[in-house]
């Protein structure tokens, strides 16, 4: 049906230089220093608050991780040991253990991160003179979906930390793993932008976690792979729907989160949450790390990490509000009305500075958003 | 000769070919052939807006009249192409509105539009007839109403699936009122409201209207209004008829569609109440294509219509459907060539319906000319498959999405290799394939031994390493579009088929295992490619080159790296360098 490139139409065939069994030994790099763990989680052991996890390319911020043990495992090429056959394959499924998530291992310098390394063979045949330092490290960067990394790190001492997490959701985290030379570990530090893991991964951490865990499943970006137009009026029908049968609403709901100064939007599923605390929290995590970012220097010294009372004082502070825009367009204070209705009318987030939020309703000392 | 044949009875014969390969073919016999082909083709498809340039393509082909380009990569529809990605039409418009005044027709698919873009075309090409934007965004009413003022011969408006940023309703009434050439418009994606009288005049004065897609704001009780001003209509799209039944709301419905005799698509039916359906009782033994997939009405009020029409080729539905449903639809609808079952609560973790695979095994056995399915549900099984696989050998495409990632045979916990594995050997004509469930790298051995016609293939969470995806870059020649998204996929198979990405339109890989370096190398050697890596992290060399990227996007061009990368993408150049804008 569709008409190949323009221009004449070659006989396509493969001609690839298969690639034998590898006669190199597959060699694993050992960062036995190196290992940089970092803190996605906004863990209060980690310093550090560079972390490198990259938030997820577009929407579908789904927070809730479901870590029923008896959901479906990746046979993950859980990158382990050394040995390996000499054909193409290049990974065996690690051993899964799928009750550690993402292991709080803080390194030397305080920055917690996920690893796994890879095993990949560094000879490439036909691409001889390229057989240098494709290192065995794989980093995993799956993100979506299900991913069980292994996380063995710490307790092998080996350079291999694998993290094993089961990410039943939350899609769009990006782990970077990486493996490395120490060398260049501060440069990634710097140059790595900051993103924080959807807040939905510190459900991972299994931890205090005041994210709500609706009945809806937790979701993978892009999965099930259905068109934002299909979803988006499923969500609206639905409601609708269910307004009628006074059933509980399980379509997804997403809107626009912007804050000022933060280079990017994101979106999360105001239906994942039962109240306002809810949406607040995920949100703080959700953009804590640009926030950090401008406040670091306020910090006082000796004060470490920004947990999550300090973002907390943040935002329910002087220095950030939450507003909406409603159905009319007009911008309003989060928190006002029930949350029930809240939903129904909100058509997008925003994370003002508190002297851009002059104008809408005062400020109240404590929170307003606890409502519900 | 050839030499001696008058060229205009070559150009008399090539107008006979339509089909893009015929005239590629006919193009490379010899340079004359190839020189009066040029100057007559009239229709052009680009499968990829960044394959090759506007300025070629005019260059070659100076007296089009139709383009036809797609844009982003298919997985852009499931928000894993990050914003400000590309697919930017305007270039292709300017150079088109400088080159090509007698340009009548411009479908574009997955493209970002803009209201100025929308303004050039409708000013600068004077018998501008079609405009189709499927998938489409950038652009608002504004730039419809640019289309609609100015567009005096217009024929089609279709604007499925676009993003559009609906500012007001007001748009359509820019419709000169000496406007009559309208054939079909399709504006179901909108929001706001459009002025009714404006419509109901609009669809007066157009006699040749055949398609009629309305949006959600019109509701029920107008849509008899609208029938019977064209009761020639073919294809047929209502608002949400979500308004409460009443008799004279119901009667006016049933009498409409009674005029309308030669209607043969429905659609539309957003939050349709079920009593409503009877409605179209009298014109269902004509329909042929049936898209209920918006309606949320339970199993037997949509078998109730279904079995009204038995000449139904292709149905859309939601999985309310269930799998009684589906076996009516295959006692009822002998004719069903297609059929796509969409997930009404893709999210909640337990089934909301009773729709299993059963379902499709059902009307894979009952209905033998099926031959496109879509198809989402909870469970499957390799026995399942492999009995749709022996009833329906002439499948051409076969989409099944399990909604749980990596879901395992229900009935054995085995991997569903061997269900699949079926599918590409009994359906030999395969042309499109889906996967989902468990699946480990048999299937893609099976894949490339068999799927010798298959020319999409998508992946996600299958596999264990990279000799899957050596085996489908190997084994299936025809293959076009490849996309794979959290797959244990490394290095090394695509560095040893890097050939075949020439041959093939493109290969999208997300969150998998392809390290930079590979990449870097990938781009180095292979100069008809562009090898695109998106990397929202930052600069991938301020990473080791072992890390893995987070998005490759490999295509094969002729117009070298594109000029227009956001700051996420790079292009991994020729000299090993990176090229970013």
């Amino acid at each position: 049906m569709s008409p190949p490139l323009l221009g004449v139409e070659g006989g396509g065939h493969v001609n690839a230089p298969l690639m034998s069994s590898s006669a190199s030994v597959d060699c694993i790099t050992q960062s036995g220093s190196g290992l940089k763990e970092r803190n996605y989680l906004g863990l209060s052991d980690c310093s550090s608050v560079d972390s490198s996890a990259v938030s997820n390319m577009s929407e579908e911020n789904k927070n809730n991780l479901n870590l029923k043990a008896t959901e479906l495992r990746l046979g993950l090429p859980g990158s382990r040991s050394p040995e390996r056959d000499s054909d193409f394959t290049l990974l065996s499924s690690g051993k899964l253990d799928e009750k550690q998530l993402f292991p709080l291992l803080p390194s030397k310098d305080g920055i917690c991160s996920l690893m796994q390394k890879s095993v990949i063979s560094g000879n490439k045949r036909g691409f001889s003179d390229t057989v240098d330092g494709f290192s065995e490290i794989k980093s995993s960067v799956f993100t979506e979906g299900k991913w069980m990394f292994n996380a063995t790190g710490s307790d092998s001492g080996t350079p291999q930390s694998v993290v094993e997490a089961k990410l039943a959701g939350n899609a769009g985290i990006n782990v970077i793993l990486s493996n490395n030379s120490s060398g260049s570990q501060p440069s990634m530090k710097k140059e790595l932008p900051t993103r924080t893991l959807q807040e939905g991964h510190n459900k991972i951490n299994g931890s205090n976690n005041n994210n709500s865990a609706p009945a809806a499943k937790a979701q993978v970006v892009g999965w099930p792979p259905i068109r934002s137009f299909r979803k988006n009026t499923l969500a609206t029908t639905l409601k609708t729907n269910d307004e009628v049968d006074g059933k509980p609403v399980p379509g997804a709901l997403f809107v626009k989160v912007s804050m000022d100064g933060a280079p990017y939007l994101r979106k999360v599923d105001l239906r994942t949450y039962s109240t306002y605390q809810e949406l607040s929290s995920a949100l703080e995590k959700m953009f804590m790390c640009f926030t950090i970012r401008q406040c670091g220097s306020q910090e006082a010294p000796g004060r470490e990490m920004l947990g999550e009372n300090k973002f907390k004082d943040l935002v329910h502070g002087s220095d950030y509000v939450l507003t909406f825009e409603d159905k009319d367009g007009d911008w309003m204070l989060v928190g006002d009305v029930p949350w029930e209705m809240f939903i129904e009318s909100c058509k997008r987030l925003k994370i003002m500075k508190g002297s851009d939020a002059i104008g809408l309703a005062p400020r109240a000392t404590e929170k307003p958003k606890n409502q519900n | 000769m050839v030499y001696s044949f008058p060229e205009e009875v070559l150009e008399y014969v090539f107008a006979f070919l339509s089909s893009d390969k015929d005239r590629n073919a006919v193009s490379l016999v010899c340079k004359s052939w190839y020189e009066i082909e040029r100057w007559c083709r009239r229709r052009v498809f680009i499968g990829n807006c960044y394959a090759v340039s506007p300025q070629i393509m005019i260059r070659r082909f100076p007296e089009v009249r139709a383009v036809k380009i797609k844009g982003k990569p298919h997985f852009a529809d499931f928000n894993l192409v990050p914003e400000r990605w590309g697919a930017y039409v305007y270039p292709w418009i300017s150079a088109m509105a400088r080159s090509y005044p007698w340009l009548e027709e411009i479908k574009l698919k997955r493209m970002v539009v803009t209201d100025e873009s929308l303004e050039l075309i409708s000013k600068s090409f004077k018998n501008f007839k079609v405009l189709s934007l499927s998938s489409c965004e950038g652009f608002t009413t504004d730039g419809l109403s640019s289309i609609a003022a100015n567009c005096r011969n217009l024929r089609e408006l279709d604007l499925r699936e676009s993003e559009v940023e609906d500012l007001s309703g007001h748009w359509l009434s820019h419709f000169p009122d000496n406007f009559t050439s309208l054939v079909s418009l399709n504006m179901s994606c909108l929001g706001s409201e459009v002025s009714f009288s404006a419509l109901e005049r609009l669809i007066s004065r157009c006699p040749n209207l055949k398609t009629l897609r309305l949006n959600r704001a019109v509701p029920v009780e107008k849509l008899a209004s609208l029938l019977r001003r064209a009761p020639q209509l073919v294809e047929f799209g209502t608002g949400a008829c979500s308004t409460e039944i009443r008799t004279d709301i119901f009667s006016n419905l049933v009498e409409a569609f009674s005029g309308c005799k030669h209607l043969e698509s429905l659609s539309g039916f957003w939050d349709v109440v079920p009593a409503y359906l009877p409605a179209m009782y009298c014109v269902c033994s004509r329909i042929t294509k049936l898209n209920l997939s918006y309606a949320t009405v339970q199993s037997p009020d949509l078998v109730e219509l279904i079995s009204q029409c038995s000449n139904l080729k292709c149905l859309w539905v939601l999985d309310y459907i269930e799998d009684a449903g589906l076996k009516a639809l295959s006692s009822y609808c002998k004719d069903l060539q297609e059929l796509r079952v969409f997930p009404s609560d893709p999210y909640s973790a337990e089934p909301n319906v009773s729709l299993t695979e059963q379902g499709l095994v059902t009307v894979s056995a009952g209905c033998p000319k099926l031959q496109s399915v879509l198809y989402f549900c909870r469970q499957m099984s390799n026995a399942a498959l492999i009995a749709i696989a022996r009833n329906r050998p002439n499948l051409l495409r076969f989409r099944l999405c399990i909604i749980e990632p990596q879901a395992p045979d229900y009935l054995t916990l085995e991997p569903l290799d061997t269900g699949f594995g079926a599918i590409v050997e009994h359906c030999k004509e395969l042309r499109r394939l889906s996967l989902s469930g468990l699946l480990t790298d048999r299937v893609f051995e099976y894949i490339g031994t068999h799927a010798k016609k298959l020319e999409m293939l998508s992946l996600a969470f299958a596999g264990d390493s990279d000799l899957g995806l050596h085996h489908v870059l190997s084994g299936c020649e025809s293959l076009r579009k490849l996309e794979i998204r959290d797959c244990p996929f490394g290095d090394r198979a695509l560095l040893a088929n890097a050939a075949k990405l020439e041959t093939m339109r493109s290969l999208w890989m997300s969150s998998c295992s392809v390290s930079y370096g590979a990449c870097k190398l990938l781009g180095q050697k292979m100069p008809n490619l562009n090898v695109e890596v998106i990397d929202e992290r930052g600069p991938p060399d301020s990473r080791p080159e072992s890390i893995s990227v987070e998005k490759l996007y490999v295509y094969r061009t002729v117009a070298g790296p594109r000029a227009d990368k956001p700051d996420f993408v790079w292009t991994m150049d020729e000299d090993g360098a990176l090229r970013f804008s």
